[in-house]
């Protein structure tokens, strides 16, 4: 591990092997492109020790386990949980599945209300709508204001009604708004209700701390963190051990007779077959990487970008941005009278990736009154002169379509 | 190249699409939806022996999509339903005459996919009326 005293994006840049390709890519919220370290620790993974975990009894098993064993440890010190609490799953959207499969039927019956927001990604809506349904409870949405935030007195009336369970999300991933996580939580919490954070766009930019937070459940994806596929549950201890397992199979039990089985402590009897190690490896090694380049100097480079390519958005004249100037990560928006993907294709043409389209939000698209957006999202690796290069672009574009 | 696919007649036609709206009473309705990007036509067809009569689309999309729609309209317009049953992807992109890359070729096809949606399921109901006869 290299450790860097000054961030510098240039440096920081060399270590993304992904950029010899030349394309200015401005995607990150989508996914994240991975660090040497994260590709190295996963090949290394395979190489020398690729074995089975939790089987064998044989060493290379036993290294296998305890590297798996051992990136557990790891997430769990980043988000200062214990390792316990740490469940491994494919993405956030599989977390938010298991919880609302689990806990959900458990917990929720007929009549009873979930709430979420309207800035939900539609992972953290249809879950609960497919609860809902079997339950027989319903969905209320905290709206949205005109500034793009989340309405705080829409929030706190609708928790006063004491609702079943509290989901919603740190960072919009359109909007770019950051929620206010500890006051949400200690208002649900006043109100008796458990609160499930969707981390999804927060994690890669802030430092989290599910202590300090007090949140019930909270996940996320390795792969907008700089590592691979994977995702991670976390929940508190007392959660787990009370929820009953959604997959049955191999590793999630402790004995299996012919007529019943019992299951295998928290957080293993979640995770049933065989698990992706070298995804929980990868995953450790991009939160060893993000740890050393520094989450302070991650923000200040991160808003940096952020003030520059608004500013940059600013000036061309013909751009809807869409959220508020206080923002983390993503900056959605329209420009002049053209379509999302029209703008992306442009784009595209000269090497500059963005995304088009609802961005997995129909539901505040809605909101905004718009069909769709085009979104440039940033990361450490993201300099100034991508965003030049975006801007010469989008004044082509502006060229090109008449505006 | 990306630039030749918005020549200023696509862009016409975007901004001013022809055929864009609805008829009072059509004999078929035909919508659907680009799941990967969230593009949306409806198609409206007033069928007068055996022909389109009259057309109207209406949707949400970017300019290939709107652009492909409304002159797939126009040129769907007094040709009969079985003519109007064997367009093809062909016929579309001779029509807009443009390069379009694989990725927005969906785009360009979504109005067709619709248009076709509604002849063939308007021929279906009648081929079962005929039957039944
Ligand atoms: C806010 C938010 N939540 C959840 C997700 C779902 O992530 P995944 O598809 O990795 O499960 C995303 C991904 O775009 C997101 O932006």
């Amino acid at each position: 591990m290299r450790l860097v005293s000054r961030f510098n994006p240039l440096d920081v840049r060399k270590d993304f092997p992904f950029f010899e390709k030349g394309l200015v890519y401005l995607d990150t919220a989508a996914t994240a492109q991975k660090p040497k370290a994260v590709l190295e620790s996963m090949t290394e993974c395979y190489v020398e020790h690729n074995a089975n975990v939790h089987r064998g009894v044989y060493a290379l098993a036993q290294e296998a386990t305890d590297l798996y064993e051992g990136a557990r440890k790891r997430v769990a010190k980043f988000i200062n949980a214990s390792s316990g609490e740490i469940v491994f799953v494919r993405n956030a959207t599989e977390a938010i599945n298991l919880v609302a499969q689990s806990w959900g039927r458990a917990n929720i019956s007929k009549g009873d209300v979930i709430l979420v927001t309207v800035m939900e990604h539609h992972s953290n809506i249809v879950p609960w709508q497919m609860l809902a349904k079997s339950a027989g409870a319903s969905l209320e949405f905290v709206p949205v204001s005109k500034d793009g935030l989340l309405d705080m007195d829409a929030a706190r009336l609708s928790l006063r009604k004491k609702p079943k369970l509290f989901a919603f999300t740190h960072v919009s991933n359109v909007l770019g708004a950051v929620n206010p996580a500890k006051e949400l939580i200690a208002l649900a919490h006043r109100e008796g209700v458990p609160v499930l954070l969707d981390a999804s766009q927060s994690v890669p930019h802030v430092r989290l701390d599910v202590g300090e937070l007090g949140v019930d459940f909270l996940v996320f994806s390795g792969h907008k963190l700089y590592g691979p596929h994977i995702g991670v549950l976390y929940a508190k201890r007392s959660l787990l051990e009370a929820m009953e397992p959604v997959l049955g199979g191999g590793d999630m039990i402790k004995e299996v007779a012919l007529s019943h089985s019992t299951w295998n402590d928290a957080p293993w009897k979640f995770e049933a077959g065989t698990p992706n190690v070298s995804g929980a490896v990868g995953l450790a090694a991009a939160m060893d990487y993000l740890d050393a380049l520094g989450f302070d100097a991650i923000a200040s480079h991160e808003k940096d970008i952020m003030d520059y390519a608004l500013e940059g958005l600013d000036s061309l004249g013909c751009v809807a941005i869409y959220g508020p100037r206080d923002r983390v990560g993503v900056i959605s928006f329209n420009f002049g009278d053209m379509h999302a993907h029209d703008v992306s294709s442009v784009l595209d043409e000269s090497g500059v990736c963005v995304r088009s389209g609802h961005h997995c939000a129909q539901p505040l698209m809605g909101e905004l009154k718009i069909p769709a957006c085009a979104r440039m999202s940033f990361g450490v690796y993201t300099t100034r002169s991508d965003i030049d290069r975006a801007m010469e672009a989008l004044r082509k574009a502006k060229v090109v379509f008449g505006l | 190249m990306v630039f030749d696919m918005y020549q200023e007649f696509i862009l016409d036609y975007y901004r001013h699409p022809r055929n864009f709206g609805t008829l009072p009473h059509p004999d078929m309705i035909s919508h659907d939806v680009n799941t990967s990007c969230g593009d949306e036509v409806t198609m409206q067809v007033l069928v007068k022996d055996d022909r389109i009569g009259n057309i109207r689309f209406t949707g949400k999309g970017c300019a290939i999509c709107i652009a492909s729609s409304s002159m797939l309209t126009e040129h769907a317009l007094g040709k009969t339903l079985d003519e109007v049953s064997r367009f093809t992807k062909d016929d579309v992109l001779n029509l807009i005459s443009i390069p379009i890359s694989c990725v927005r070729l969906k785009c360009a096809l979504l109005g067709l996919k619709v248009l076709k949606l509604g002849v063939y399921q308007f021929l279906g109901k009648k081929l079962e009326v005929q039957d039944e006869n």
